[in-house]
């Protein structure tokens, strides 16, 4: 295939490889499109323009035609988020459980608000959908760790 | 018997059912047979003899929805999807299975994809199960090494092969025309049917999508035959389900349990009654987009057409429980502020609609409504939730909680309005 060759890729080639390994069992190129962001997501945290400029130009789509699926995601960054990213659940069984407690506590206790970055650079705030543990409620991801049947003591220990 | 299939080797406290105690307790005997003995036009009668619907929600005949796949004449791929998005708020069902038994899923998937002569599946899996994820892809490499996967499965002419595809959010990847979409690298917005995936789906080509516990009830329907399957359920419907309370209930949880078995029965001895000092004062008997039911309905059962008689749904099975201390407003609220953030976008009422749902319902809540934003309400609901006005069945999900509140909890959201502010928040309620 032809690469725009005067587009400098800034991707790495651990990154081209494991793309161009999704591709090779896809029918076409484009079809990687969300795996693709999610492996340079993996690697640098989040898709800033550039890296979504060098994807699209690796998939032979259009800048455009890419932002409109990386922002279709709620878990595709199209802006730097911290270290680790706080997804707190909003849905219903957790507010019923009070999860709204929670959030002011972990936003009086990180001093953020939802959608920021904590200024050590260590958290970002997200709300999320129901994470399949409301026996367990309230619930949070931080990371790929889950915490469930939170109560602010919790909170003041997970983050201390 | 068992009389708890799907469950058999779910023992939390012990991790996942590795594929050595999967096939010592029967595991992949099916599969055996299957391929040995029987064609898929037979797997095919048995399922539909054995009166499986739909676990994820619709609760469409298995069987029937199979049957729509034209006969394979080896012109390309076919695929099975396992739907493992899971993202109806209150849902916590196929989690347990995929976190502590995949080779239940796997085995079912071998056995659907031989009976509809699908040669790749996908499990697509919402990216936050992580563990999930990581049992589902070892479970998947000791498949592979015992030949249940592969090319030619154990010296048949059946070839199969499965791959784990990890979501990049949104809740409208779990509708399944939606979720192809996703599956080809494109935004999540659903299709116009027809054609329907079984004719024209994932690349156009035929395509199944199914629950992951629709998928889990097949090897024990092909191990154990359909009047077995049939004689689980109490009353007219197949099988068991996984039923599931959260809210303020003594012991919140999820349970195997005949199809047919009451609301009473799983509140009251599973989940152990309300907690101390809270009183029921309703329910949502399937996850976020069913209607709400209320004490009246206590004795209706767990099986679709009872629950549909009594106005609304079984969806997942898993039951959200209001109390008599939290805000009927406040949670429906809450239900809409979910809908209107996962609106695709496509269609105007769900995409324009639901935020204005939104903010009358915060607005009464918060102690600025007016009798005018109840007749709104009652107006949009019409044209959201009316079936064919929009492309999916998001919006009318979405209305069926609010449609139903309205109903059953007018007075609390005419006292929101009468007094100007919510009688739950200072403790007067
Ligand atoms: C908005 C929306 C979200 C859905 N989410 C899910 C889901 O997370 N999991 C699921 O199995 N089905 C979900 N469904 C239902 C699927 O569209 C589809 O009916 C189901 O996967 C078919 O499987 P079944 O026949 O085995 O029930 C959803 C439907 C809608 C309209
Ligand atoms: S009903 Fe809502 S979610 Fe479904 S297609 Fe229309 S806008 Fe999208
Ligand atoms: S509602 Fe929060 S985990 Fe389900």
């Amino acid at each position: 295939m032809k690469l725009n060759q005067n587009i400098p890729s800034p991707l790495s080639e651990a990154e081209i490889s494991d793309i161009e390994a999704e591709i090779s069992h896809l029918p076409d190129r484009k079809s990687a499109a969300i795996d693709a962001l999610k492996i340079v997501q993996s690697y640098r945290g989040w898709i800033s323009d550039a890296s979504l400029g060098a994807i699209a130009n690796l998939l032979q789509m259009s800048n455009e035609e890419l932002d409109g699926i990386a922002t279709f995601y709620n878990l595709i960054y199209r802006r730097p988020v911290g270290e680790k990213v706080i997804l707190l659940c909003d849905s219903v069984t957790c507010w019923i459980m009070d999860g709204d407690k929670i959030c002011q506590k972990i936003k009086s206790h990180l001093n953020v608000e939802q959608g920021e970055t904590t200024a050590d650079n260590k958290f970002t705030l997200l709300p999320v959908t129901c994470l399949g543990d409301c026996d367990h409620a309230p619930v949070m991801m931080v990371g790929d760790e889950l915490h469930h049947d939170l109560t602010t003591t919790r909170v003041e220990e997970i983050f201390r | 018997m068992t009389l708890t299939p799907l469950t058999q080797n779910i023992h939390p406290d012990r991790g996942p059912t590795g594929i050595v105690e999967y096939e010592g307790n029967g595991g992949y005997l099916a599969v055996r047979d299957t391929l040995a003995n029987l064609n898929p036009s037979e797997v095919l009668e048995l399922i539909k003899e054995a009166n499986l619907r739909g676990r994820g929600g619709a609760g469409f005949p298995t069987g029937m929805k199979w049957s729509f796949v034209p006969p394979d004449n080896h012109s390309g791929h076919r695929y099975l999807v396992a739907n493992a998005d899971e993202m109806e708020p209150g849902t916590f069902k196929d989690r347990l299975i995929l976190e502590f038994d995949p080779h239940q899923l796997i085995e079912g998937m071998i056995l659907s994809a031989y009976t509809i002569s699908a040669n790749i599946g996908y499990i697509f899996i919402r990216a936050e199960y992580h563990t999930a994820i990581r049992r589902l892809r070892q479970a998947i490499d000791e498949a592979k090494a015992r030949h249940y996967l592969g090319t030619r499965i154990l010296g048949s002419e059946f070839s199969f092969e499965l791959h784990v595809h990890v979501s990049a959010g949104r809740y409208i990847c779990g509708e399944e025309t939606a979720l192809l979409n996703s599956l080809e690298g494109k935004r999540a917005t659903p299709r116009a049917k027809p054609p329907f995936p079984q004719v024209s789906g994932l690349w156009g080509r035929p395509t199944i999508v199914n629950n992951v516990e629709t998928l889990c009830n097949i090897p024990h329907i092909v191990a154990r035959g359909a009047d077995w399957f049939k004689s689980l359920g109490k009353g007219v419907d197949a099988g068991t389900k996984l039923f599931g309370a959260s809210g303020r209930v003594k012991h919140p949880g999820c349970w195997e349990l005949p199809m047919g078995t009451s609301i009473r029965e799983i509140l009251e001895q599973h989940a152990g009654g309300m907690q101390d000092g809270y009183q029921f004062k309703g329910l949502l008997p399937g996850g976020a987009s069913t209607d709400f039911l209320v004490s009246e309905h206590l004795d209706v059962a767990m099986e679709y057409e009872s629950i549909m008689k009594a106005g609304s749904r079984m969806g997942t099975g898993t039951m959200i429980i209001l109390d008599d201390r939290t805000c009927p407003v406040g949670m429906i609220a809450n239900l809409e502020k979910f809908f209107a953030r996962e609106s695709c976008g496509f269609c105007t009422p769900c995409r324009e609609g639901l935020p204005w749902v939104q903010q009358l319902l915060e607005g009464i809540e918060a102690g600025r409504g007016s009798v005018q934003d109840i007749e709104i309400l009652e107006r949009q609901s019409r044209f959201i939730g009316a079936i064919g006005n929009t492309h999916c069945a998001h919006a009318p999900g979405a209305i069926e909680p609010l449609v139903s509140g309205l109903k059953y909890f007018r007075d609390d959201f005419d006292a929101h309005i009468r007094n100007q502010r919510c009688h739950f928040k200072s403790g007067d309620a």
